[in-house]
């Protein structure tokens, strides 16, 4: 019998936030049937990307529903951005503890949250699930494995197998997640985390596009100019056209155009929509 | 919390009969069976009658029982035993649903250089026997078969099965722990040369098993030491668990009618109840071939280990094929060899009951377990909507 902590078992038998919310603005799915545990997660957000509520509906065994159920507890409340801050070992952690073989719950968890924010951004898969498929058994990619070597600092092949499920089944896989542990262990550093894209909905109303301008330019291009002695000034979005006054350093600034395309242009794309064009108000 | 034991083909509880029996040789009679004094040549007595008593369940010679630790050594030392006995002969037939202490020894010996052949098994479970015909080989050295299986209780034809073996030169092993007093057993006219049984399967102690090897039967001890059981299994014997087994036997032997009529009907109406109460569910295995004990059981959408953890609260104790029990990641070997979808692999509960369970617990497992099927269900995505086909009707 697993050795479930009180806390596993309080959300496995009573667990938090189960069901559909009809109208979520994303749903991640990961797992399956056949792979024994499944996650479905949806999730309500407000203006500001702040998840006002998450709920899930989840196939599989005591440690997946209890992973599901501190998923959405620990979400809850946090911005999208804030949430993918959240770790397997964040969920694990949270329930105090896993046993090792079912660390793969907690990776679930994580991964249907990414899911549900790839969802939101109008992105097809998430990203880790492209490239080779290395465990046929359980579909799993040697992104998936490189990434869980890296983020949980797997040493082994078990490891791997606790983590991702890899190599469970038939064990054909087992070589090759050998050589790609003492792959990723020599070349750790250029693995790079797993970068969900930055918010970019489609279809955005004025009020949306103007908050989400509005939360860029304060958060982050204003705090980036004013360090060198510049500001920037919000002065009003008319339709994807966004006017700005610069400020300070910034006004007389020769390179000023250069910042206002390559850079306060160029992070609002990224930011808001492909198509917004930045003009300066003098 | 009155604890409901459903997992009979796990383990048992000792017999209150079998249990007194045994006492004495835990405390004043204590004396080792082999030494030439009378203290212990008095429980040398005491084990003789307890291989009479195993024989007689068995339905051979009181010789030809080797008492030993379990049903795993039986089976360990019967296998190794025909290889030894054959040099010549590098061939195994196994099937693909025995228990790991076959499976993994056949598997261990591939990697010395034998050949093994693993039998298939249809969607109820049962062997094919012209594929065992057409197994066979000159180099056979043996066949080693389940009688009955540990997870759906599929019973094999183990007489035709050695019939066919043995009119090809190959000795045959089985593995009859889990039909001890539940199947008549008679090794007078079943042609097997090895066939182990273990006790705590039929409510004697854990660590107690016994090996029925065929008078006349090249034999190899696995275990090598002092002279106990004719040199056949050295050690000094576990003799309290050997006066267990030996009166277990005789209970089991007595109760054997009991068994396949008020723990059949038990197991029946439990297997009909849950049927009856929970929709996409599906009875695993023949039901035609089958221990009388025993109901494997598959609950669609939802998965064992949840099932099981629920059913805990509640003080029910099953076991379940799902993956997630076995720390393996899929599901049991014995429901993929049978090709049961994994839609139902993963939510199989298995039901093992015996002459100690009661009606009134039958009762609470009916009424608590549909509605543990439910609440996982509310849980689970892959729920079928009302108006929905079933997800999966193979």
């Amino acid at each position: 019998m697993w050795e479930y902590t009180d806390k596993v078992r309080e959300h496995f038998i009573n667990p938090r936030n189960v069901g559909e919310i009809p109208d979520a603005d994303c749903v991640g799915e990961v797992g399956s049937l056949a792979c024994g545990d499944a996650l479905k997660l949806f999730l309500k957000l407000d203006e500001n990307e702040r998840i006002v509520d998450a709920k899930f509906q989840t196939f599989g065994c005591a440690s997946a529903i209890a992973s599901s159920s501190a998923l959405t507890e620990m979400i809850k409340g946090k911005t999208v951005d804030e949430a993918l801050e959240v770790s397997n070992q964040d969920i694990a952690q949270f329930l105090g503890g896993l046993p090792k073989e079912k660390m793969h719950c907690s990776v679930m968890g994580k991964e249907a949250l990414e899911a549900a924010v790839a969802n939101l951004r109008g992105l097809p898969v998430a990203p880790h699930e492209e490239g080779e498929v290395v465990c046929e058994c359980f579909g799993v990619t040697d992104q998936t494995i490189r990434r869980a070597i890296a983020e949980n600092n797997l040493s082994t092949v078990e490891e791997i197998t606790d983590f991702t499920k890899a190599g469970g089944g038939c064990g054909k896989c087992l070589d090759r997640l050998a050589d790609i542990l003492a792959e990723a262990k020599g070349q750790k550093k250029e693995l790079k985390p797993l970068e969900i894209a930055p918010a970019k909905p489609a279809g955005l109303t004025n009020m949306q596009r103007m908050k989400l301008v509005s939360k860029t330019i304060e958060e982050e291009i204003a705090p980036s100019l004013q360090k060198d002695g510049g500001d920037i000034e919000l002065v009003d979005v008319d339709g994807k056209t966004v006017l700005v006054k610069l400020r300070g350093a910034c006004s007389s600034c020769k390179s000023s155009q250069v910042t206002l395309k390559q850079f306060v242009e160029k992070r609002l794309r990224e930011a808001v929509e492909q198509d917004i064009t930045v003009q300066e108000v003098r | 919390m009155a604890v409901i034991y459903l997992d009979n083909n796990a383990t048992t509880r000792v017999d209150p009969a079998v249990l007194e029996e045994m006492l004495p040789f835990f405390s004043e009679r204590y004396g080792n069976p082999s030494s030439m004094h009378a203290f212990g040549g008095s429980v040398g007595r005491e084990l003789s009658q307890a291989r009479e008593r195993v024989a007689q369940a068995l339905g051979c010679a009181p010789g030809e029982v080797v008492f030993n630790a379990c049903g795993t050594e039986g089976d360990n030392t019967a296998i190794r035993s025909a290889l030894a006995s054959q040099p010549e002969k590098r061939h195994i037939i196994t099937t693909r649903v025995e228990h790991p202490a076959v499976l993994n020894v056949v598997k261990h010996l591939e990697r010395k250089g034998y050949e093994a052949t693993y039998l298939g098994v249809d969607h109820e479970g049962m062997l094919d026997l012209d594929e065992l015909r057409d197994s066979l080989r000159p180099d056979t050295a043996l066949v080693s078969v389940m009688w009955a299986n540990n997870e759906t209780g599929a019973v094999f034809p183990i007489h035709e099965i050695a019939r066919i073996a043995k009119e090809r030169g190959a000795l045959v092993h089985t593995d009859a722990v889990q039909v001890l007093g539940k199947i008549p057993i008679d090794l007078k006219t079943l042609p097997v040369d090895f066939l182990a049984v273990s006790g705590h399967k039929v409510h004697a102690p854990k660590g107690v098993g016994a090996l029925f090897v065929r008078k006349g039967v090249q034999y190899r001890p696995f275990m090598l030491g002092g002279h106990q059981e004719h040199g056949r299994r050295a050690g000094t014997e576990n003799t309290t668990g050997i006066i267990g087994l030996g009166k277990a036997c005789e209970i089991a032997q007595a109760n054997i009618a009991h068994e396949n009529s008020a723990v059949k009907a038990l197991r029946d109406r439990l297997e009909a109840g849950l049927l009856a109460a929970i929709p996409e569910a599906r009875v695993n295995g023949s039901t035609a071939s089958r221990l009388p004990n025993t109901t494997n059981i598959s609950f669609q959408y939802v998965e064992g280990e949840a099932i099981l953890l629920m059913m805990d609260a509640f003080g029910i104790c099953a076991s379940s094929g799902s993956a997630c029990t076995s720390g393996s990641l899929e599901p049991s070997h014995v429901l993929r060899a049978m090709g049961v979808p994994f839609t139902y692999a993963h939510g199989s509960i298995r039901f093992s009951l015996s002459r100690f369970n009661t009606d009134a617990e039958v009762d609470t497992v009916l009424a608590e377990l549909p509605k543990i099927i439910a609440r996982l269900r509310e849980i689970s995505p892959f729920k079928r909507q009302e108006g929905e086909a079933p997800a999966c009707t193979c």
